[in-house]
């Protein structure tokens, strides 16, 4: 079947790169913070939202459309190798695109609800499955502490059996690395540089400080769309 | 550790033989520090506690290409908090009976299977070697049988820095690029022996590793560190790293370090 409809392809001109070149490549783009840079102090600094929305995530977007362009003419020449040692940039990039644009969207300034805890279904949801709100909050706080390196604390929805988890990624990997059934609620990144030039070493005081800007409005949007 | 009585001498290439895991043995010159050998010198009890050393020069020396902030942070903070927390963890337990830094790095290693102190293991020994991997006024070229060995392995010195800095550079996350010598007894794979070293087995790499991994626990001989943990450059040059990894190599690095370590790497043929 597959041999045949080969055949026809290469019969009609069109060999392999059908339905790439026809379609053209789409880049991604850099978003908007829905907020000033300064708007999230004294929890986190102006000039490490600046830094961080502007170089790292600028960085990772960049770096993205790259890769990806790569991507698109290795499969358009059949050069295997150069896809699969793609898929290192493309994981870290694209995570890092990825995780940065919901890490945006999970932050707002207090005037406009950071901080707010979450009511209604997952905010039940919440006491259902970790106690308290506090219990969640000590659980993320303490796993993001302990993480090694660099990587992320997810609060995460397992859209197969509507259980909330937490977990941790490494790295820019997003939490779908992990399974691919888990819908990323919050995420707080603790790669150095989202902290480091006002915590310094302390992790632990950023991530207190990082709840009172948490956006749980954002967070309980996503859970009741996947638990309507 | 028969080893240890003549450790006590003045002998400047002695091997130590580790413990290790059964029965591998881990070659360590002798200027590295043999925690245990300290101890069995004092003649005192086996503390297993092991010391913060400061940096081989003031906090401010490497001012202006590594800030005075930069080093009270990172040697005073980071560095500091991996040789308290390891000291805690070991306490009482099998790698707190007195073995040397480097052995309870391979140990925690576990062939990948990492224990708990690994992470404080690695990253205590890993700053130690990045302090002694710097010096005020450094920089430069090496010269001699290094610089020699350099050609031979890289091609030029300067194919050599385009390597190393690229390995710095994309590290992805937390990590350290090395300098290494390769003079194992090890085919390349994990634990396979090679039975018939060689003259051509030994050579300069370089290579990177994540977080607190370093060569040791591929049996190599590391000769050159750079911490690319973000903590490492953050204060002084934000997200520009590869602006860092140049001044490290442009100003910081230290030759002499570097030459001592190949000899030592060197001294005994295999």
């Amino acid at each position: 079947m597959a041999l045949r409809s080969l055949a026809i392809r290469k019969a009609i001109g069109l060999g392999k790169s059908v339905g790439l070149g026809l379609r053209g490549l789409q880049t991604v783009t850099l978003p908007d913070l829905p907020y000033d840079y300064s708007a999230l102090e004294p929890a986190i600094s102006g000039e490490i939202m600046q830094l961080h929305h502007q170089k790292h995530h600028q960085a990772y977007v960049t770096n993205y459309n790259k890769a990806v362009e790569q991507l698109f003419q290795a499969l358009n020449k059949v050069d295997t190798s150069t896809v699969v040692q793609l898929q290192g940039a493309i994981k870290f990039n694209g995570g890092g695109h990825v995780n940065h644009s919901i890490f945006w969207k999970n932050l707002a300034p207090v005037h406009e609800g950071g901080g707010e805890p979450p009511h209604s279904s997952l905010g039940w949801a919440i006491d259902t499955h970790f106690g308290s709100l506090e219990a969640l909050i000590q659980k993320m706080s303490a796993e993001g502490a302990a993480l090694q390196g660099s990587g992320w604390v997810w609060l995460g929805l397992d859209t197969e059996f509507k259980r909330l988890v937490v977990e941790t990624t490494a790295n820019q990997d997003p939490l779908v690395t992990k399974a691919p059934t888990l819908v990323p609620l919050l995420g707080i990144d603790v790669w150095e540089h989202a902290y480091y030039l006002q915590y310094k070493n302390v992790k632990p005081d950023y991530l207190k400080n990082i709840w009172n800007v948490m956006n749980w409005k954002y967070a309980s949007d996503v859970y009741q769309k996947e638990c309507p | 550790m028969a080893s240890a009585a003549a450790a006590a001498s003045s002998a400047p290439t002695i091997w130590l033989t580790g413990q290790g895991l059964g029965g591998r043995s881990t070659r360590l010159p002798f200027h590295w520090r043999n925690k245990k050998m300290e101890q069995r010198k004092t003649g005192g009890r086996i503390s297993a506690k092991f010391d913060l050393k400061p940096p081989p020069y003031p906090l401010n020396a490497l001012e202006p290409h590594m800030s005075k902030d930069t080093l009270e942070f990172h040697w005073g903070k980071h560095h500091r908090a991996y040789v308290d927390n390891l000291n805690k963890q070991i306490v009482g337990t099998e790698l707190g009976d007195g073995k040397s830094l480097e052995d309870v790095v391979i140990a925690s290693y576990n062939k990948g299977d990492l224990l708990p102190a690994f992470n404080n293991a690695a990253q205590a020994w890993n700053h130690d070697f990045f302090w002694e991997s710097m010096k005020p006024g450094g920089g430069g070229k090496p010269s001699g049988e290094l610089l020699g060995l350099i050609e031979r392995d890289f091609g030029s010195f300067e194919k050599f820095l385009e390597e190393f800095k690229a390995a710095a550079a994309t590290q992805f996350g937390s990590g350290w690029a090395w300098l290494v010598y390769k003079a194992n007894n090890r085919a390349d794979v994990a634990n396979a022996v090679n039975p018939l070293p060689s003259e051509k087995d030994k050579s300069l790499l370089v290579v990177k590793t994540p977080n607190a991994v370093n060569p040791l626990v591929w049996d190599y001989s590391p000769l050159l560190t750079i911490d690319v943990w973000e903590h490492a450059y953050y204060l002084d040059f934000q997200n520009r790293r590869p602006d860092y990894i140049s001044v490290f190599m442009d100003k910081l690095v230290s030759w002499e370090s570097v030459s001592k370590r190949l000899e030592s790497a060197k001294a005994p043929a295999t």
